[in-house]
């Protein structure tokens, strides 16, 4: 399988490699300092990203996306998705994508619901 | 031979297999769909987690407080992420090693290919052993607590706001008759857990001798950090609403705060670190393959991709159990 074509370039062709392996520790280099981002900041929790943010700490969000950003990197790089055909890619990625964000969505709204009906109904909780 | 698949005589002709219409083979594409089949599991599992973790938003532990620990450090002080962080980039810098390995089979490159897999099952192994490790902390606990009447805990801070363990000051009753039933104490009784070390009126005594220690609700104030009640407060819960002591976790019982924090760690937690085992065991099997010649002898070592499909995978869904685990 010399036929193998990889495509080198990563952050939309700012950063292009040699070669496969010089990509993939590129990717690794990418990676470690994004978690070591998300430990930072999860070891001192700066006082300015406490701030409430659509229901969230903005911390919260910041980590989120850090880690869809991570998730990205390991499945186009690591899983060679870049690599596979467009029609390949989105039938795995657009599939995954669309139903984890609408079970994410009831379930959320569902739990903050059932908070409420904690909250404000006739509940007690504090024995 | 393009691929592992077993020649049919039917190539080229369109019904006839042997075609590649999304130019993946056949147990390549069939990886993936398994992938976002698992991926979805993980997600009902992971959404399910943030289900009940919103509906006791305001009560829910905090990670900070219960995964403190590093292997081999016993002096106290609270590391919190330090060990996960570990954990993480072993699992990613096995991810690199198995990419490594898969870039080395397109080369044809047997002593390349074994040794990477060789790197990648080393990095599985440490990444269960941690898991395990993890796991065995989180059962034994650390500083105990009351659970009362409720279901809710009680935990006990000195009055800087810092942790206090139940052995610091339970006062122990030498005439307690309460012990642990055997088989023996009756006919059709069988067994029963392991009784707490400490019995609530022990605390409750530890607790009126000991005039600086305060109890701690799970209710998450304005500022983030758990409810400290006062002394009187403190004193009236115990009193009143005390019911069992709490040392650890297991799926009854969570000395950290709800159970269903415990519940959906083991569940998750143990879910993946499964999934990291089979991997493993997967990627041995790939290895002596390798070792054999097998792929050497088919000119292709897509095996290796598959399997290492599988294990990047293992990696990715790591990364999402670390954010809503331990760190958002």
């Amino acid at each position: 399988m010399a036929d193998h074509a990889h495509k080198l370039e990563i952050l939309r062709g700012l950063v292009k490699f040699k070669s496969n392996t010089q990509k993939i520790w590129g990717v690794l280099i990418l990676l470690t300092i994004v978690t070591a981002i998300e430990v930072v900041l999860g070891i001192y929790k700066p006082e300015a990203f406490m701030a409430p943010f659509l229901g969230m700490k903005i911390l919260n969000w910041i980590f989120i996306i850090l880690t869809i950003v991570k998730a990205y990197y390991i499945t186009w790089d690591f899983m060679h998705m870049r690599d596979e055909t467009k029609s390949l890619r989105r039938m795995v990625v657009w599939t995954a994508v669309f139903l984890i964000c609408y079970l994410i969505f009831i379930l959320l709204l569902e739990g903050g619901y059932v908070f409420d009906v904690y909250k404000e109904g006739y509940m007690k909780r504090d024995f | 031979m393009d691929n592992t698949v077993v020649s049919t005589g039917t190539e080229g002709k369109t019904w006839g297999g042997g075609n590649k219409p999304l130019k993946a083979s056949y147990g390549k594409m069939m990886m993936w769909f398994f992938i976002v089949s698992d991926a979805l599991t993980f997600s009902g599992f992971l959404a399910a987690y943030g289900f009940s973790r919103f509906k006791f938003i305001d009560s829910w532990p905090i990670a900070d407080e219960v995964f403190t620990h590093i292997p081999f450090v016993h002096d106290g002080v609270s590391r919190p992420m330090i060990y996960v962080a570990f954990m993480t980039f072993v699992l990613i810098m096995s991810s690199v090693t198995m990419v490594l390995a898969v870039d080395a089979g397109h080369k044809l490159n047997k002593a390349k290919v074994t040794f990477y897999m060789f790197l990648t099952i080393i990095g599985g192994l440490i990444f269960v052993g941690s898991q395990a490790w993890e796991w065995a902390t989180f059962i034994n606990g650390d500083y105990g607590a009351v659970q009362t009447k409720g279901g809710n805990i009680l935990q006990f801070v000195d009055t800087n706001g810092e942790r206090v363990a139940l052995r610091d000051f339970a006062v122990i009753d030498d005439h307690k008759e309460r012990v642990q039933d055997n088989r023996k104490s009756g006919i059709w009784f069988t067994s029963e857990g392991t009784l707490p070390t400490y019995t609530v009126s022990e605390v409750l005594n530890g607790l009126e001798a000991n005039e600086n220690i305060l109890v701690r609700t799970q209710i998450i104030n304005e500022e983030g950090e758990k409810t400290v009640l006062s002394r009187a407060e403190s004193l009236k819960q115990i009193k009143d609403n005390g019911k069992v002591v709490v040392e650890g976790a297991n799926l009854h019982v969570n000395e950290y705060g709800s159970p269903l924090f415990a519940d959906f760690f083991f569940f998750i937690t143990g879910f993946h670190g499964f999934h990291v085992f089979s991997g493993v065991v997967i990627n041995i099997i790939i290895f002596f393959n390798v070792i054999l010649g097998t792929y050497e002898r088919r000119k292709n070592y897509e095996m290796v991709e598959k399997v290492g499909l599988y294990w990047h995978f293992v990696d990715l869904v790591w990364v999402f159990v670390f954010t809503f685990f331990y760190l958002v």
